[in-house]
């Protein structure tokens, strides 16, 4: 009996320990993405102005539970299973203090329940930014620093099997490029964690009236460092992801591994800054912190996005094309297999992230056009493109790779996971391309009734505004069925799918008890090789071999200076200068 | 494996950045003193100066 197997279908090797724990949290993610689902479509359906499903009050807590569930929970849960795989399975290195590890998710289990009980119940339906003065119940705030706490010590994981890996001698040279990303972002969420801590340990203290009183400025400072750098953990890891991918299905190697990590060094220095824009129309705070840390820094960040926007599917084409497909600009593409969800879910993910997420991005980090779209429905239209598209179809991309993996079982139901990636991001897109619009024509975020009705002060929007609301009304629906699409198949998987291992029944799907002892025969893997030099690295700098890349990037480009300058032209309509 | 690894040390001049970027404790620290100082106790010291209202 060993400490390692090795999968026979895709060569990774997993540490015993390792293997359970990563079940563990991608499972209690996946129900956290359940809840997440099944809660959003009761707030697009109240959004939905001629159907305005919940009572006021309900859309709150739902509404709550719903920002909650999907951003903290179902996101960092599968992100904790990302790290493990990205230290210990890549690195070939057992996994550092595995009790250490479980007690981190139980305290980040039992945190999520006692957080959801709190907002379920009603009684803290305070959004998950929670600002003061609006008080959730105790329990709110504890439930979320018991998770927080939890997530540290994952972190501390992680770094642990960092330096166990070195000192054991597991790999030669530098950490792989995934690896790397993966330690960006730990990197960030210990920041995250700790403006976490600093912010809602008071907060707690307060609700349970040991402390008097909390500035709510200063309160949305710190909360947003938190909130911010959180998002910049989800992009530093599904960034990490989509380099794994691209190697694992096509065997392709980053055009420069130079260049790919210097874009990650990028995000560590400078991303968390950004949290300022979240902050740009606060009163209290000079126009020098708030320019200085969204325009300067944040764009130093948005460089680094953009080099693994071209890098990653430009080390994609470079990879096809060595395989023969160079015809045209865009063979390599074309001939990309379109019927697996796990290059689907990649590929679109990368594109709705970087042309809808990225370019709405830059606009609303302007100090002067976020004028237009602060605290509409335009904000949640983005950062559905960011998190939803982008990291939530990348982290069920990589499930469904992980299902015969890490879970060995067969996909379940594979023509519906096929048309997944499809249903979800066709609803997504519509939702939020419309409510950009509707946003544009300032519909507020987080408002149950966009009619005003019985108010002493009120506003008629355009019944264009009313139609987008409509419109995105209907994409959510067939995103919440697409999740859903998602829920089947991983956990039907995990239940139902073939067994490619005979130990892996039911309870082993669930971590809830190991797979048979003998399947670890490896006491430690072979040293993981340093990977050859690639010829345009020996060569320092070559041509950019992937014109059709180029090209892509080109129409971005365009996109994004379009855009931009029509909304500098509408703030000047907005705002009349004369 | 004690021989592969030693072949995994053949001396070799890694660049600044490389070594930079080796130093997973240094960048650590980088990742979490830069924001700390740029943006919370920069934001912190601008709000804690407000003059509070009578
Ligand atoms: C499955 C389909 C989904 C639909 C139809 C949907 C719909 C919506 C809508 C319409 C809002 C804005 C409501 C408002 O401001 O009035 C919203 C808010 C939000 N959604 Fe989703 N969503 C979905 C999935 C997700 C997922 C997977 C995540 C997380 C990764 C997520 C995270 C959030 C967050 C954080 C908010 C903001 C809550 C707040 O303002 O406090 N959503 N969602
Ligand atoms: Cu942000």
């Amino acid at each position: 009996m060993g400490q390692f197997r090795q999968c026979p279908d895709s060569g990774f090797f997993f540490d015993k320990s390792a293997d359970r724990l990563m079940k563990a949290n991608a499972v209690a993610g996946i129900v956290a993405l359940l809840i997440a689902g099944v809660l959003a479509l009761g707030v697009i359906l109240t959004r939905w102005q001629s159907i305005h499903l919940l009572p006021a009050d309900t859309f709150y807590t739902v509404l709550t539970a719903h920002g909650i569930n999907g951003l903290i929970f179902w996101i960092i849960f599968f992100e904790i299973a990302v790290l493990y795989f990205a230290s210990s399975t890549l690195l070939r290195c057992r996994l550092a203090a595995p009790k250490w590890a479980w007690a981190g998710f139980g305290l980040m289990l039992s945190g999520a329940i006692m957080n959801n009980i709190a907002v379920l119940s009603g009684k803290s339906s305070v959004m998950m930014t929670s600002y003061v003065p609006m008080q959730a119940q105790p329990h709110f705030y504890l439930g979320l620093i018991l998770f927080a706490v939890g997530a540290l010590i994952a972190c501390f994981v992680f770094f642990g099997t960092l330096v166990i890996a070195k000192d054991e001698k597991t790999y030669e040279g530098s950490v792989p490029l995934v690896t790397f990303g993966a330690l960006t972002a730990a990197i960030i969420a210990v920041f995250t964690i700790a403006s976490g801590a600093i912010v809602l340990i008071p907060t707690f203290l307060w609700s349970i009236g040991y402390i008097a009183h909390i500035d709510a400025a200063m309160y949305r400072v710190i909360w947003w460092a938190f909130g911010h750098s959180s998002q910049q953990i989800n992009v530093a890891a599904h960034v990490s992801i989509w380099y794994l991918i691209i190697g694992v299905l096509f065997g392709a190697r980053p055009m420069s591994e130079k260049v790919s990590r210097f874009a990650f060094l990028l995000y560590i220095l400078f991303l968390q800054l950004a949290a300022a824009h979240h902050i740009l129309t606060d009163p209290g705070l000079s126009s020098e912190w708030k320019i200085f840390n969204t325009s300067y820094a944040m764009y130093l960040a948005v460089l680094a996005s953009l080099i693994h926007g071209l890098t990653v599917p430009g080390s994609m084409e470079v990879a096809q094309r060595s395989k023969g497909l160079t015809k045209g600009l865009f063979e390599w593409l074309r001939k990309a297999p379109w019927g697996n969800p796990v290059f689907s879910g990649f590929f679109i993910s990368l594109v709705v992230f970087g042309f809808i997420g990225g370019i709405t991005g830059v606009v609303m980090g302007t100090e002067q056009i976020n004028l237009i779209i602060h605290n509409t429905i335009y904000v949640p239209a983005h950062f559905h493109a960011t998190v939803v598209v982008g990291t939530s179809l990348t982290f069920m991309a990589l499930t469904y790779l992980l299902i015969p993996v890490l879970f060995r079982r067969q996909t379940f139901l594979p023509r519906v996971a096929q048309w997944q990636p499809y249903v979800f991001s066709a609803g997504m897109v519509t939702l939020i391309l419309f409510q950009l619009g509707a946003g544009t024509l300032g519909v507020s975020r987080r408002h149950w009734d966009m009619g005003f009705s019985g108010a002493t002060l009120s506003f008629d929007y355009a019944g264009t505004a009313y139609m987008m609301m409509a419109v995105s009304g209907v994409g959510g629906v067939l995103a919440v069925l697409g999740g859903g699409m998602f829920i089947v198949v991983a956990v039907g998987s995990l239940i139902f799918g073939k067994k490619l291992e005979p130990s892996a029944g039911f309870l082993q799907s669930f971590a809830l008890a190991p797979l048979a002892p003998e399947v670890y025969d490896i006491e430690q893997p072979e040293i993981l090789k340093r990977a050859e030099k690639l010829p345009v690295e020996e060569h320092g700098s070559s041509g950019f071999h992937a014109p059709g890349t180029f090209v892509l990037a080109m129409i971005l480009l365009v996109c994004f200076v379009v855009y931009y300058f029509i909304n500098w032209d509408y703030l000047s309509s907005v705002w009349p200068m004369s | 494996m004690a021989e592969q690894s030693r072949n995994g040390d053949r001396p070799e001049k890694l660049s600044f950045w490389q070594r930079l970027m080796d130093n997973h404790f240094l960048l650590l620290f980088l990742g979490v003193v830069i924001p700390t100082v740029f943006y919370i106790l920069w934001g912190i010291m601008e709000i804690a100066n407000l003059p509070i209202a009578e």
